[in-house]
């Protein structure tokens, strides 16, 4: 009734393509759309990391272990600039830390497109402009902190989007090739090939995920070279993920293997890959997306626990679950409570992700009103 | 039913079949065995091993035998006689490990899992009832942030604040001066007041997914003609909705009762840690680690077997419940 309403005001509407409908009923919820737009900023993060990271993430000063977080302050003299406070740091002999108090007297003026540390962008084009950073080289500049070796927390918090956010998409896309090709062959199929499946599936759900997830992480050689393990751990994560989706494909491939459009092409003579890629595939893609958007949360999640217990991606590898493994200890977390800052960007990043994902789910949902 | 329940039962048995050969199988997967710690350990300290040294350690661990035959000697002593082996890291028959710290995390789970499901029924239902009320909106928001918090960061924030706020955390299952004693209400409350924190970090997880799957399920079924027709016959609001939606917006949970239990050893594995509780998880992780086998297995094994059974009692519940499952209208587990 409405539909027509509006197609009588619009006339495009009638004759616009599903993929314009969907983007259309997206737009209406502003919470998916504002969540887009923080997605799209948390991967343009992870894309230009090392630009963005006002140091390298392995920068160091052992003069500013724990060092607190700096306020960054905004000097309205005859040449407006940017500054933070320095600090001083007295050794204390009870807790063989550092106490920090904040020198107003000095200041460390801070820049746009300032000069430090060298990096190569994507290992390829070499640079030393960071987008904020202090305007001399190796001047303290900490908004959210250091850790135990001085690091700055911020930089490396930066650094860890990618690695976090990556293995998320990585190992959607894995799972997705086995949902698909699982989930489609039972749903297309049906009848034993669906039972065998299906019980593969419910066995691979009565696995607690965690003790799976850690036996496996447990069997990846400590030896491997860095990406290695990356690749093994976004697998492993992968072999569990596949289920929930292959459930939603299957009950797809269920629901639409009986409609006309199928039985047409099928009497036409279409062969089955054709019928299921060029019929059935398309009338649900939008479902699929939807899915893979929920699914990833999950696995950022399971690579954040994984690394936090010290099992999934190791040291000098930056990803939130580690820098979050840090913070483990009550002694530090009293120290430095910044260190948990890590566990902000999961937060907003799993929460983004599940805003689009149910957006992009009601949009693609013809029978919603 | 009793035909029913036996099949039931006989089918469970190659399931538990399976589950003990992969809960093996991850813990084989690690290279190496525990020897090779153990080995590591010795030359850290600069003692040396020798080679007839090593092949009697591993005779006495049984570690010279074939993968096949160690696990037919595992499954054979389980089912014969109830031993679950020897633990390795601790010297001490894995059973006797796992049955002291089995029950207290049952315990958690079972009152994670009460506190959880009460508080998501009612939140879920009215969430669904009173659709964009204001606090909808607020439960609603609740949920979207328990589901992005992992569970061990809720802990951790807690400890902080706890140790901000009162100078002390709550780790561990009890306060030092009462390990050991004798059970009195002071002990008691003592426990409790350790225990709370776990429970409502491991129930803030579950309690937001649940809420948001009853309120989804509830509106799909709330303009469902059936509900049109009971309310055209002039049933009380509040009756109605328990009555008839309600009880169908439930099935899928009912039939999911058995996968709650994985997903609690999952989130005690890191809650555990992080607050110093003596469960089966810290045990289990610091099993996987040392790769003490059969601690390890035996731990798995018990957690995918509670599973089995869990779905066991939820397809039985699901039965009693809906008498469309009775009678095989509608497939159960879905």
């Amino acid at each position: 009734m409405t539909t027509t309403a509006v197609a009588e005001a619009e006339p495009t509407l009638a004759l616009a393509s599903q993929r314009t409908l969907i983007w259309r009923r997206f737009k209406r919820n502003k919470l998916a759309v504002v969540s887009l737009w923080v997605l799209g900023l948390i991967y343009f993060t992870a894309a230009f990391c090392e630009f963005l990271a006002p140091q390298a993430q392995d920068t160091y000063a052992s003069d500013r272990a724990f060092a607190p977080p700096q306020v960054l302050k905004v000097s309205l003299t005859s040449s407006p600039h940017l500054y933070v406070n320095g600090y001083k740091g007295t050794p204390n002999p009870e807790t063989l830390l550092r106490d920090y108090t904040t020198d107003k007297s000095q200041r460390y003026g801070v820049r746009l497109f300032a000069k430090g540390d060298h990096y190569k962008l994507w290992g390829l084009i070499p640079s030393d402009r960071h987008l904020l950073g202090p305007s001399r080289h190796g001047a303290p500049f900490h908004l959210l902190g250091t850790d135990d070796q001085g690091r700055d927390n911020l930089s490396r918090i930066i650094y860890g989007t990618r690695i976090s956010m990556s293995v998320g998409l990585i190992g959607v896309l894995m799972a997705l090739v086995l949902g698909l090709l699982l989930g489609g062959v039972s749903g297309y199929f049906g009848g034993l090939t669906d039972g065998i499946v299906q019980r593969v599936i419910e066995f691979f759900m009565s696995i607690p995920t965690l003790p799976l997830w850690l036996g496996l992480a447990a069997a990846v050689p400590p030896g491997w070279s860095a990406l290695k393990t990356y690749f093994a751990i976004t697998l492993i994560l992968s072999l569990i993920g596949w289920t929930g989706l292959a459930r939603v494909i299957r009950s797809r491939f269920l629901q639409i293997r009986g409609e006309d459009f199928v039985l047409a092409a099928e009497l036409d003579g279409a062969r089955w890959h054709r019928v299921v890629g060029r019929h059935m595939l398309p009338a649900f893609t939008s479902h699929i997306i939807a899915s893979l958007t929920l699914a990833v949360p999950g696995m950022i999640l399971g690579e954040t626990a994984l690394s936090f217990l010290g099992l999934g991606l190791q040291a000098p590898v930056v990803s939130w679950g580690v820098l979050l493994s840090t913070a483990q200890s009550i002694r530090v977390l009293t120290t430095a409570p910044w260190l948990l800052a890590a566990g902000a960007a999961v937060v907003i990043a799993v929460m983004a992700l599940n805003f689009v994902g149910d957006g992009l789910r009601d949009a693609a949902d013809p029978y919603e009103s | 039913m009793a035909g029913y329940l036996l099949r039931r039962l006989l089918a469970m048995l190659p399931t538990v079949l399976l589950i003990s050969l992969v809960s093996f199988l991850i813990i084989q997967l690690p290279p190496g065995d525990f020897l090779t710690s153990v080995v590591a350990r010795l030359q850290q300290q600069g003692q040396t091993v020798g080679a007839d040294q090593l092949a009697a350690l591993k005779a006495q661990y049984a570690l010279d035998k074939s993968p096949f035959e160690q696990y037919l000697r595992w499954m054979s002593n389980i089912v014969l006689h109830g031993d679950f082996g020897q633990s390795f890291e601790y010297n001490r028959p894995v059973a006797a490990l796992i049955g002291e710290r089995l029950p207290l995390t049952m315990g958690l789970g079972l009152a994670t899992w009460l506190i959880g499901w009460t508080v998501a029924l009612v939140a879920g239902i009215y969430s669904a009832a009173r659709r964009y009320s204001r606090l909808d909106y607020v439960i609603t928001a609740m949920t979207f942030l328990g589901l992005a918090i992992p569970g061990f960061l809720v802990a951790l924030t807690v400890v902080y604040l706890e140790f901000k706020l009162f100078g002390q955390t709550l780790s561990g299952t009890m306060s030092p001066e009462f390990d050991g004693a004798v059970w009195n209400l002071g002990k008691l409350l003592d426990v409790l007041n350790h225990l709370w924190l776990p429970v409502l970090v491991l129930a803030s997880g579950g309690v937001a997914g649940t809420i948001r799957v009853l309120r989804a399920n509830l509106l799909d079924e709330l303009h469902k003609p059936y509900v049109t027709a009971a309310r055209a016959r002039g049933l009380d609001e509040r009756k109605l909705l328990m009555r008839y939606p309600t009880r169908v917006a439930l099935n899928p949970f009912i039939a999911t009762i058995g996968w709650t239990i994985p997903a609690l050893f999952d989130g005690e594995v890191l809650v555990a840690s992080v607050l110093g509780l003596e469960t089966t998880g810290p045990l289990l992780l610091n099993a996987l680690k040392a790769q003490d086998m059969y601690l390890a297995g035996g731990i798995i094994l018990i957690a995918c077997v509670l599973t089995v059974i869990g779905t066991l009692i939820s397809d039985l519940l699901l039965a009693a419940v809906d008498a469309r499952v009775r009678i095989g209208y509608v497939r159960s587990g879905k």
